[in-house]
């Protein structure tokens, strides 16, 4: 009877993908098509951008929509896009980061609880009682107010909570696959556990493994989107998506919108296109086992 | 059932040691030596503040006495002073109890009927466009994160229409429900998905079974089977998961209060966290903690009121 | 006739699906009669039993006719409906312990469908309950009222079902494998229990097992059903003495009884799921008797003095049954 904030949310968005409807097709092919023009667009950012990402310009502030401006100016007269399309860069591998790092920790974690049992185990369900014992971001907050806000702390404290996460995952799934003959028989011929580990168990994993990484990415993404946007995460002038909503903000009760609008609706569209995507991704890996 | 009750407060409080213990080691991390992390902005840094420092933390104890000092008073109450404020910590936390709390429970107030009655629509018109329909729409709704949802909800609402005021408290009962609907909404729409989910997983369950087939083989109208052999019967996991949200959304209050500028215990701790203030993020997290440990544990020990089935179980156990 | 089922043949929409799960199903009860329905698990009693109230799997293709007294039951008007299931019908499943309301009270139990679907005032339908549970002999009946089901064994709680199922004076009773779950001595004991009941009440009873014995010895006449279809129906007694269809002899011999010295002897192969689609006799792949005539014989019944038989190669002549029961018998 733990709650878990985290999972809950994503066994809640896997249904997204599985919405059975008329526009299922297309939603799906809407939303891939939408994610893949964002990681272009990450890419090609300097070509893409109509502008410089930090030219500041006073005399033209919280400027509206229009043709110099396509999706308007922020509260130094930066253009939206321009920075909204930069922006993208560090949106995105920030969480792809903290995914990498919670994953090496937590599938080693998770394989060497399934393989070893005894103590390692025990171990490993205590350490995930203890973080689970911090609703949702709190634990990444303790961490931030120890070591001071900014990307890199926000992507590491990340990382580290959602590490039981993934090693309680892998541990069932590699639980599973102990279960299987094959990993007797090697054993039998006198394989070393490491080998079997690393060779056979590990890679016979990697499907499901990376269908519940795929999942875990919208998660990955609001929530350090969430910890730029209380100023924990990335710092002035980077224009990441949260921290520019943030920003954002002060203009709202003047009346003007669409500096927290742009990057609001970035953050939610590209979460939403990846829940739609990544629910089918997962489904695929997974029905290849 | 009392050996059950016991082992399940021995496990409470032994969780709540180890992350106390945690959040109170947390500052021997911080780089440096922790006299100058405690003392928070380096701008301030005088003699007296080093030896209140000092003092306050017991620092010149080993480490165990002064993490049982800290604790103990903490346990009484005493959760220390505040640099920033120069005031004790627990004063700060009482006075901004009042709007977390208002908030969280409209907040579960909103998700718990409107998440039933979502579910429980879905349940009885399964496999439907209804249900298609309310599934799609709750999980889109979860997929945007709160403080977006926050920005949306006072741009459109807020500035745009002027329905709801985006500042501040209020007065009187109607006013502060008037000020915190925007806050309450923004803090419920993710528990949504979750809570009609739940509510319409444990319903479909229970359609399935032989009571409801009885029911309904002895002339009782559909609405009565739904309601008494149904939603009655999915109501053990359904409270339960209610409970569980509603207690993590202490943390979900740190990310609305800071996006609404309401001034509660989350906007405290983001205060504090951004002013270096130590005294007062120990002393948040531990009642955070404290408090979500002590309402999950409360919704473990009644769930068996509401099953009988389980109440059992326990027993036989 | 009380209950009148004809030609009723349901097909259930599952794309797994390959032949009906009711396939031209007859039978008939008349008031006061004990009518067997025998048969091994799939065959389709369940679904028979459970098409008399019309509660069939949604999007179940329903063709063909049953009727209770006047009622079209598969016509009938929602009034009409409630009515026949709320007053006039009775069902009683085959597991008390999953049929009861697990969170509710043994009490609420026995009085919610005299509440919701009958509107009786609560105190009337309290004190209807509690004489009806020392009827069917349960003791201290007060006390049990307030019980939850899993606080009783059993057989308590299969007699608590016999109690709600005749609360509300049912023509017809459904007993769905109602003793099965039970063990020998209270199985004993609740149909003793039904049977004095009935006897009282004049009521009709179709009653399902999967034991062709106990089929026998308790009803007047006994219909078999393999796949979906009925394959004989006979008087009680016929049945053992001069069994017409292989699969009913195949039944016979699976369990011969306890004063008989044959040995038990399965009937080879499984019954066939709804995947399995038959262009001849149904019973014909594990049928010891089948020729070639039976892979592609439509089944069709023909008549037999006390009934009637399924099968291409079964002998219809008549064996000195008894000369009055003739024509009226034969459907």
């Amino acid at each position: 009877m733990t709650a878990q904030t985290p999972t809950t949310a994503v066994t809640v968005s896997t249904d997204l993908g599985r919405a059975r409807g008329s526009g299922e097709r297309g939603a799906l092919w809407v939303s891939g098509g939408f994610l893949v023009a964002v990681v272009l667009a990450a890419v090609f950012a300097p070509l893409v951008a109509p502008a410089d990402p930090n030219a500041i310009d006073f005399g033209n502030i919280w400027a509206p929509p229009g043709a110099d401006h396509w999706l308007g100016t922020d509260q130094m007269g930066r253009d939206l896009l321009s920075r909204v399309v930069h922006g993208a860069r560090e949106s995105l591998l920030g969480p792809l980061a903290l995914l990498l790092l919670a994953s090496a920790l937590g599938v080693a974690m998770g394989t060497l609880a399934a393989w070893r049992r005894g103590w390692v185990d025990v171990l490993l369900a205590r350490v995930t009682d203890v973080m689970y014992a911090f609703p949702g971001l709190l634990f990444v907050v303790l961490v931030i107010a120890v070591f001071g806000s900014g990307m890199t702390t926000a992507v590491v404290a990340l990382g580290l909570a959602f590490t039981p996460i993934i090693a309680k995952f892998t541990r069932s799934v590699a639980l599973a696959e102990c279960a299987k003959p094959y990993i007797d028989a090697y054993r039998v011929q006198g394989v070393s556990g490491l080998v079997i580990c690393l060779r056979y168990l590990i890679p016979n994993m990697a499907p499901a493994l990376l269908g519940y990484l795929v999942v875990l990415f919208g998660e990955g993404l609001m929530s350090l989107a969430t910890l730029s946007f209380l100023g924990f995460g990335a710092q002035p002038p980077s224009s990441e998506w949260g921290l520019m909503v943030q920003e954002g903000q002060s203009a709202l009760i003047q009346g003007v919108l669409w500096p927290a609008l742009v990057p609001g609706a970035a953050i939610a569209l590209v979460v939403v296109a990846f829940n739609i995507v990544g629910v089918r991704v997962a489904d695929r890996l997974n029905s290849r086992r | 059932m009392t050996t059950h009750v016991l082992r399940r407060l021995g496990g409470m409080l032994l969780t709540l040691a180890v992350s106390s213990a945690l959040i109170f080691g947390a500052m021997y991390a911080a780089p440096g030596d922790p006299v100058s992390f405690l003392v928070g902005d380096p701008e301030n840094v005088t003699p007296e503040r080093i030896a209140a420092v000092r003092a306050e933390y017991h620092l010149d104890q080993p480490l165990l006495v002064q993490y049982w000092l800290w604790l103990s008073g903490a346990v009484t109450g005493d959760l220390g002073t505040s640099f920033q404020y120069n005031a004790a910590v627990s004063d700060l936390i009482l006075t901004r109890l009042p709007t977390t709390v208002s908030l969280v429970a409209y907040a579960a107030v909103l998700f718990t009927v409107l998440g039933i009655a979502l579910g429980t629509l879905s349940a009885v018109r399964r496999g439907r466009r209804t249900d298609a329909a309310v599934t799609a729409g709750t999980t889109l709704a979860a997929s945007v994160p709160s403080f977006v949802l926050a920005i949306a909800l006072i741009s459109l609402f807020g500035v745009r229409l002027g329905w709801f005021p985006v500042t501040g408290l209020g007065e009187g009962f109607l006013g502060r429900v008037h000020h915190l609907t925007l806050p309450a909404i923004a803090l419920a729409t993710g528990a949504l998905a979750i809570v009609s989910r739940v509510t319409r997983q444990t319903m479909v369950e229970q359609f399935d079974l032989e009571h409801v087939a009885a029911a309904r083989a002895s002339g009782i109208a559909e609405r009565h089977v739904v309601r008494r052999h149904v939603l009655r019967n999915s109501l053990g996991p359904v409270v339960t998961m209610c409970g569980l949200v509603t207690a993590s959304m202490l943390s979900g209050t740190v990310v609305i209060e800071s996006a609404f500028g309401l001034s509660g215990i989350g906007a405290l701790l983001v205060d504090a966290i951004n002013n270096l203030d130590f005294p007062v993020v120990q002393a948040v997290l531990l009642c955070m903690v404290v408090a979500y440990m002590g309402v999950t544990t409360l919704i473990d020990l009644v769930h068996p009121l509401l099953d009988p089935t389980v109440r059992i179980e326990r027993n036989r156990v | 006739m009380l209950l009148d089922i004809e030609n009723l043949t349901v097909t259930l929409p599952s794309a797994e699906t390959r032949r009906p799960v009711l396939d031209e199903v007859g039978l008939t009860v008349r008031p006061g009669e004990v009518v067997g329905l025998v048969g091994e698990s799939g065959s389709g009693k369940s679904t028979t039993a459970r098409a008399v109230l019309r509660l069939l799997p949604e999007g179940a293709a329903v063709d063909g006719r049953a009727r209770v007294g006047r009622t079209d039951v598969l016509s009938a008007a929602p009034a009409e409906l409630t009515e026949l299931r709320s007053r006039r019908v009775s069902m009683v499943f085959q597991d008390p312990r999953s049929v009861l309301n697990p969170v509710r009270r043994v009490g609420d139990f026995l009085t919610e469908r005299l509440v919701l679907a009958l509107g009786t005032p609560k105190a009337e339908a309290r004190a209807r309950a509690l004489d009806l549970m020392a009827e069917v002999g349960l003791n201290r009946p007060e006390e049990r009222f307030r019980q939850f089901p899993h606080e009783m064994s059993g057989g308590m709680l299969q007699r608590v079902v016999l109690a709600a199922a005749l609360a509300t004076e049912p023509e017809l009773l459904l007993a769905d494998k109602a003793t099965s779950a039970l063990d020998a001595t209270t199985q004993a004991e609740v149909l003793s229990v039904l049977r004095d009941l009935r006897e009282t009440r004049g009521m009709g009873v179709l009653f399902i097992t999967h034991d062709l014995h106990l089929a026998a010895a308790y009803c007047h006449r006994v219909h078999v059903m393999y796949a979906g279809r009925v394959v004989e129906s006979r008087e009680a007694s016929a049945l053992f003495a001069d069994p017409r269809h292989p699969y009913t002899r195949g039944l016979i011999a699976c369990n011969p009884g306890l004063d008989s010295d044959l040995a038990p002897e399965p009937i080879p192969g499984a019954p066939p799921s709804l995947s399995t689609a038959f262009t001849g006799c149904p019973f014909a792949p594990r049928c010891a008797d089948a020729t070639q005539v039976c892979a592609t014989w439509r089944p069709e019944t023909f008549p037999l003095d006390d009934g009637g038989v399924a099968c291409v190669r079964a002998d219809t002549t008549s064996r000195g049954a008894d000369p009055s029961r003739t024509e009226e018998e034969i459907r």
